[in-house]
């Protein structure tokens, strides 16, 4: 099978306009599909879970939601961790004082109000930009963990300050809590990646997204084709910070079960995710799926190597981890500041015209 | 004086104290961004390799000895020697400028032209592979540096405001830290040196030239890679003074790198492209947070709302920072932003 449009012929407008307009890859993206619903869910065991695809799937959501924000819409934000932590304290709140709601509404929810202090914090962006607006989402990252970590009754007054998920259900079958089976988080959690990556990728293709890369591109101009700058840039941290609570929630509540603020939700984690957008692609939602797979994968594969296979001590592969990490971060920038997103369509692009390519 | 009022000069003193240490960070920021428009996240991590690399040398330890011994199964730890801290101090800085040169070289002339953003992103990159390579050649223990500076209590400060006080009411005197005051000198003694530098000198007079419009020094025959590397070099000796007074006060350790972040606000407090701003934001962020720490601790406080809070330090500069910015975007001593299309 050729991977090209040629004999795939367009007979409607909503064909014309379809994510995928190759064959090819249109039944990729369902074989990916069918393996991730059908396939895994028969395979997982808890270390799998656990160090593998639980955190690809949280990590994929939040970077999905930075991507949005600073990939999209080029509003640098340093405050990932802050809203995560946002989330995760808003599920833990509602899981607690409504023990009836639904878990999986309890993540949205959680989302939502995440959006509002999203929204509140991304006031500033209409009088500063660039690294001023980096600095000033900061100061979400230092004041929501300092708030969480001084208030008694976002932790419901525990002696530990430490906040636990109780066990919650969907159609019976557990997803949060200690008892809850590998196959049953991991399937709660792709269905909510699954659906937000979709409203995320249309969004980006419809008329919102279009006005965030508009700002993104040159925001003086934008405005006086008629792009409202404070709408624009609101809905763009609305939904971010939307994404980035329902990760941090799902975070919280299905992957961790147990959370102490500072060491969960610290700057360490805004750099992180942003590390993810930018390995995989500032302004692409699959390089935010690349960029997470890598950095979850990356210390794995370290600590197994350099661990498990020469035996180096854990601290000396953590270093080496940094290392490596800063290095391809600078080599990723220079070389391809499109990240791995970038190389996917390059990829691409040579197979479009292979095996003949004159 | 009553001892309440002696009490709030104490915190103040001491907060202008602190907000010394954080210009001292702040400064390297403002020289690079001036002089290249690069925002130069790394900073801070520079300080903390620069002290890192002074105490490994002092102190003779093997570069890698970590990596080696896990590599060979050798156990080598120090050379065995004690080197003058002067001399150390000078290799330190030749470490310095070789990074400075390095820099330029990898990283720098390959990213020319790139949006203010990339570049910012870039030097958050360089900021991690600097404290993994820092950690990596002289291992991210706690290490104790001692150049000969004088600490402790200062009784000349004790002393005088023992003399304000009642001498009825029990006073104690006021604490400073002599390492707070010398601190204190140096960043002045760097302050104007840095300004000499650039206003009398042939070089600080390129970089001036730079710093205003890049286009124009190149054409009238500065080389832009020159004064870079020596702006990271200059750069590159501010971060190792911040390291040597941060170093003595609170050990060589990772966290050393955080004070970056702290030097962010009293740049945006400053303006980016100032240096007495720098100087004069690191004073109100320093003083402001000790005092506003004061204020919701004190009795008064917690009487009067019913709140008891604390800790506030973590995030005051930044919230402050934020609060300034919305009304003066520019910073108190910055170039004013024009906006073309």
């Amino acid at each position: 099978m050729f991977y090209r449009e040629a004999g795939d012929f367009k007979t409607s407008y909503s064909d014309d306009g379809q994510t995928f307009p190759i064959a090819f890859d249109r039944w990729r993206y369902y074989a990916v599909m069918a393996v991730a619903f059908l396939v895994i869910p028969f395979l997982i065991n808890d270390y799998w879970e656990k160090s593998i695809l639980m955190p690809f799937l949280v990590w994929s959501t939040v970077a999905i939601g930075l991507n949005i924000l600073t990939g999209y819409c080029g509003q640098l934000s340093l405050g990932t961790g802050g809203f995560m932590a946002v989330g995760a304290y808003a599920s833990y709140k509602l899981m607690t004082a409504f023990p009836e709601l639904n878990i999986f509404f309890v993540v949205l929810l959680s989302g939502g109000i995440t959006a509002l202090v999203g929204v509140l914090f991304g006031l500033p962006s209409m009088r500063i930009k660039g690294f001023y607006l980096a600095v000033a989402t900061l100061a979400a990252q230092f004041f929501l963990v300092w708030l969480f970590n001084k208030v008694p009754w976002f932790y419901n007054y525990s002696a530990s300050g430490q906040i636990t998920a109780p066990e919650r259900s969907v159609f019976g079958i557990l997803v949060t809590g200690p008892n809850a089976a590998p196959w049953a988080t991991y399937l709660f959690a792709l269905v909510i990646l699954t659906g937000l990556a979709w409203v995320a990728r249309n969004l980006t293709r419809g008329r919102v997204g279009r006005s965030w890369m508009a700002i993104r591109d040159m925001d003086i101009a934008a405005e006086i084709i008629g792009v409202n700058p404070l709408a624009t840039k609101l809905s763009a941290f609305a939904v971010s910070s939307f994404y980035i609570g329902v990760g941090g929630a799902l975070f919280f509540s299905v992957y961790l079960g147990a959370a102490e603020v500072g060491e969960a939700f610290g700057i360490d984690k805004s750099f992180l995710v942003l590390f993810m957008i930018i390995i995989g692609g500032l302004g692409s939602i699959f390089g935010s799926f690349a960029g997470a797979a890598f950095m979850v994968l990356l210390p794995v594969l370290l600590k197994n190597v350099l661990v498990g296979g020469l035996g180096w001590p854990t601290d000396l592969a953590a270093h080496l981890q940094m290392l490596i990490v800063g290095g391809l971060i600078v080599l990723f920038l220079i070389l391809e500041p499109h990240g791995l997103a970038q190389l996917w369509r390059i990829a691409k692009e040579k197979l479009r015209l292979w095996p003949f390519p004159h | 004086m009553s001892i309440e009022a002696l009490n709030l000069i104490e915190v103040l003193i001491n907060g202008l104290m602190a907000g010394v240490m954080y210009a001292l960070v702040a400064l390297g920021f403002v020289l690079i961004f001036k002089s290249s428009g690069i925002f130069n996240y790394a900073q801070g991590v520079m300080a903390l390799f620069a002290a890192m690399t002074l105490v490994g040398l002092q102190t003779g330890q093997v570069p890698f000895a970590h990596l080696l011994n896990a590599i060979t199964g050798m156990h080598v730890t120090h050379f065995g020697w004690n080197m003058p801290s002067g001399l150390a101090i000078l290799l330190t800085l030749g470490v310095m400028v070789g990074l400075a040169f390095l820099v330029e070289r990898l990283v720098l002339k390959h990213l020319v032209n790139q949006e203010p953003i990339i570049l910012f992103m870039a030097t958050i990159g360089l900021a991690f592979f600097l404290e993994g390579f820092g950690d990596l050649m002289w291992t991210a223990e706690i290490k104790q540096l001692d150049v000969g500076l004088p600490g402790g209590l200062s009784e000349w400060f004790e002393g005088a405001s023992m003399a304000l006080a009642d001498p009825e009411a029990g006073y104690w005197g006021m604490y400073v830290d002599k390492l707070d005051v010398t601190a204190a000198v140096v960043a002045a003694l760097l302050v104007i040196s840095l300004t000499l530098f650039s206003q009398y000198t042939r070089a600080g007079r390129a970089l001036r030239a730079v710093a205003d419009d890049h286009q124009a020094a190149l054409s009238v025959g500065i080389s832009l890679r020159f004064i870079w590397v020596m702006v990271w070099s200059i750069a590159g000796l501010v971060a190792l003074v911040a390291g040597i007074m941060w170093g003595s006060k609170t050990g060589v350790q990772t966290s050393l790198s955080l004070i970056a972040l702290k030097a962010l606000p009293v740049l945006m407090l400053g303006g980016f492209t100032s240096i007495p701003g720098a100087i004069v934001g690191g004073l109100i962020i320093g003083a402001g947070e000790k005092l506003f720490e004061y204020f919701v601790t004190s009795d008064a406080f917690h009487g009067l709302t019913g709140f008891n809070i604390d800790a506030t330090e973590n995030w005051f500069a930044y919230v402050l920072a934020l609060l300034f910015l919305v009304f003066r975007p520019q910073g108190l001593f910055g170039d004013r932003i024009i906006e073309r299309v």
